[in-house]
């Protein structure tokens, strides 16, 4: 099956000299729900300004669903949309009319835009919105205008640089629950993220990239299983008036209502909750002191760090 | 379908074009108007009462052509150079950028939206000094093709500065130190006729003087200058700018990093 996007030792060096990309390779497969994660300035998004062609490369190869982007740009610019991190539209047109005009910028007709931008500002929440400026929009607005403008053509691959950046916790899950709608319709989506509880929630593969390389790039579920150790906080029913001695576990008194503990993936947790329980300790709550991913990406991009 | 597509994309970018400088039409529209009226009356009515006749002509008939080429000049270097510019500082030309619109198509759209705005302020000029003076057109053609042409040839001249362009002030450094001096002494006002030789061999080398005259050409019939030279200057213009501005669009200058 071709692949939705094949990256091949891509270089960046930009004028000033900074390296942003060393080579990296990625490939993207077909229907995938995938996250490109990593620290600011880690090379997301020169990668992809690189994909959208908004960014000259300095070498390497990018094949959009088979499509050279250096020798048929036609083909793979009309496979993606993209949906970048800045708003980047005019501020002084109406969002129907930037719409609609992006579908011309694809050979659409008259009749085809107007029926495509009217779904698509309807499924977005946008159809009230319609013939205001955009620059009267809210942020969240601003960020789904910028998306139904990237599906406007009904792209096969849909790139999103922080989809979600400064929209509100509501509007974060309707956009998700919209993404995951598109996916299981069949398209291929790339995100980047900052919020990691975001890829975590929503993608199947992850790649991680750290000061222009590729750190990891598997399935989240076998990223997720290199995580061996994980923090737990225990929110206690009494106060406690000096640490618990729990054989075997790395603990952390705070406050002294609140438990650290870190678990290694060996031990489980019934043997933390059998100590506790041999001295009394009443657990009223328990949770993750991060999520998952992040606890993985933190220790990744600090081990790069500290090499 | 490739040319469908291509003729959609550049009908599209013509349309917003349009439609940017209608939807802006007191910044666009009505300073050349009131601007224009205001040489009609002082120069022409009131100055040029006094100075009778230039090449044989009503000194308001003699610079009512040059009058209107300055606007469709003016007018059509400043909406590319303006809107392109917009373009870059709002990050908007990435819109276009990402999609499949191929450079040629691109940078004849922005030419032809300002095209329609020199024409459509050059027209507004026209209709304006009717109140003035009679005008009669002594060769349409070559009224038409010269006024289209010299749009053409302002227009990608703003689309190249627009590509240079880093700040606002960029954006008005060509009009006004090179723009205008070169329109002022381009025989809008006088007839090289008027200069001591040396002046006129510099003037020469002005080419707005070979537009005016020929545009004045169409309408009154004089010329200081060879007709088929002057629109082969303007071709060799047209298509030096041409070559220039799409070689620069292709690789990124001032868009892309």
């Amino acid at each position: 099956m071709t692949q939705a996007l094949s990256i091949r030792g891509l270089r960046k060096t930009y004028d000033n000299g900074f390296e942003a990309l060393k080579g990296i390779d990625l490939e993207v497969q077909q229907g995938d729900f995938f996250a490109l994660l990593g620290p600011n300035g880690a090379g997301k998004s020169t990668t992809l300004g690189i994909v959208s062609t908004l960014v000259n490369k300095t070498a390497g190869s990018v094949l959009v669903f088979g499509h050279n982007l250096d020798t048929d740009s036609v083909a793979a610019k009309k496979s993606m949309g993209v949906v970048p991190q800045e708003f980047n539209f005019n501020q002084f047109e109406q969002v129907r009319d930037i719409v609609v005009t992006q579908a011309g910028y694809y050979g659409m007709s008259r009749g085809e835009a107007n029926d495509s931008a009217d779904h698509y500002l309807q499924a977005l929440g946008l159809w009230d919105k319609r013939h205001t400026t955009a620059r009267m929009l809210s942020g969240g607005m601003k960020r789904r205008l910028m998306i139904a403008r990237a599906l406007i053509h009904n792209p096969k691959l849909l790139i999103l640089d922080e989809p979600t950046a400064g929209v509100d916790i509501e509007l974060r899950r309707s956009m998700w629950e919209f993404l995951q709608r598109l996916n299981e319709a069949g398209t291929t989506i790339i995100l980047t993220t900052h919020y990691l509880e975001e890829a975590e929630s929503l993608c199947r593969n992850i790649a991680i990239i750290d000061r222009g390389e590729i750190r990891a790039n598997t399935s989240k579920r076998e990223l997720l299983s290199q995580l061996n150790r994980e923090t737990f906080v225990l929110d206690l029913a009494q106060p406690l008036q000096q640490l618990p001695r729990l054989e075997g576990y790395s603990i952390e008194l705070e406050g002294d209502h609140t438990l650290l503990v870190e678990v290694d993936k060996s031990q489980g947790l019934n043997e933390l909750f059998a100590q506790l329980q041999q001295q009394d300790i009443q657990v009223a709550s328990m949770r993750n002191k991060t999520n998952r991913l992040e606890e993985l990406f933190v220790r990744l991009v600090e081990k790069n760090l500290e090499s | 379908m490739r040319i469908q597509d291509n003729s959609i994309a550049l009908m599209t970018i013509v349309s917003r074009e349009i439609r940017r400088f209608l939807r802006i039409w007191a910044q666009t529209l009505l300073p050349p108007a009131i601007t224009m009226t205001l040489y009609f009356i002082i120069f022409g009515n009131l100055i040029g009462s006094r100075i009778g006749e230039m090449d044989g002509y009503d000194y308001m008939e003699f610079i009512v052509p040059g009058l209107i080429m300055m606007s469709v000049i003016t007018n059509s270097y400043g909406n590319v150079v303006s809107s392109f510019y917009s373009a870059k500082f709002q990050r908007h030309v990435e819109e276009i950028m990402v999609s499949p619109v191929p450079a040629s198509i691109i940078l004849i759209g922005y030419v032809l939206g300002g095209v329609a705005r020199g024409l459509g302020v050059g027209l507004i000029v026209t209709l304006l000094s009717l109140f003035f003076t009679d005008l009669q057109v002594h060769n349409l053609f070559v009224v038409v093709a010269v006024v289209f042409l010299t749009a053409v040839l302002f227009a990608l001249g703003g689309f190249i500065n627009a590509i240079f362009a880093n700040s606002f002030d960029d954006v008005a450094i060509v009009p006004t130190f090179v723009l205008t001096p070169l329109t002022y002494l381009g025989g809008v006002f006088y007839s090289i006729q008027l200069l001591p030789e040396f002046w006129q061999g510099v003037s020469m080398a002005n080419p707005i003087l070979y537009m005016v005259n020929t545009f004045r050409y169409g309408i009154l019939g004089v010329s200081d200058i060879d007709l088929s030279f002057a629109f082969g200057i303007i071709l060799v213009f047209i298509v030096a700018l041409y070559s220039f501005a799409l070689h620069l669009l292709k690789t990124g200058k001032g868009i892309r990093h």
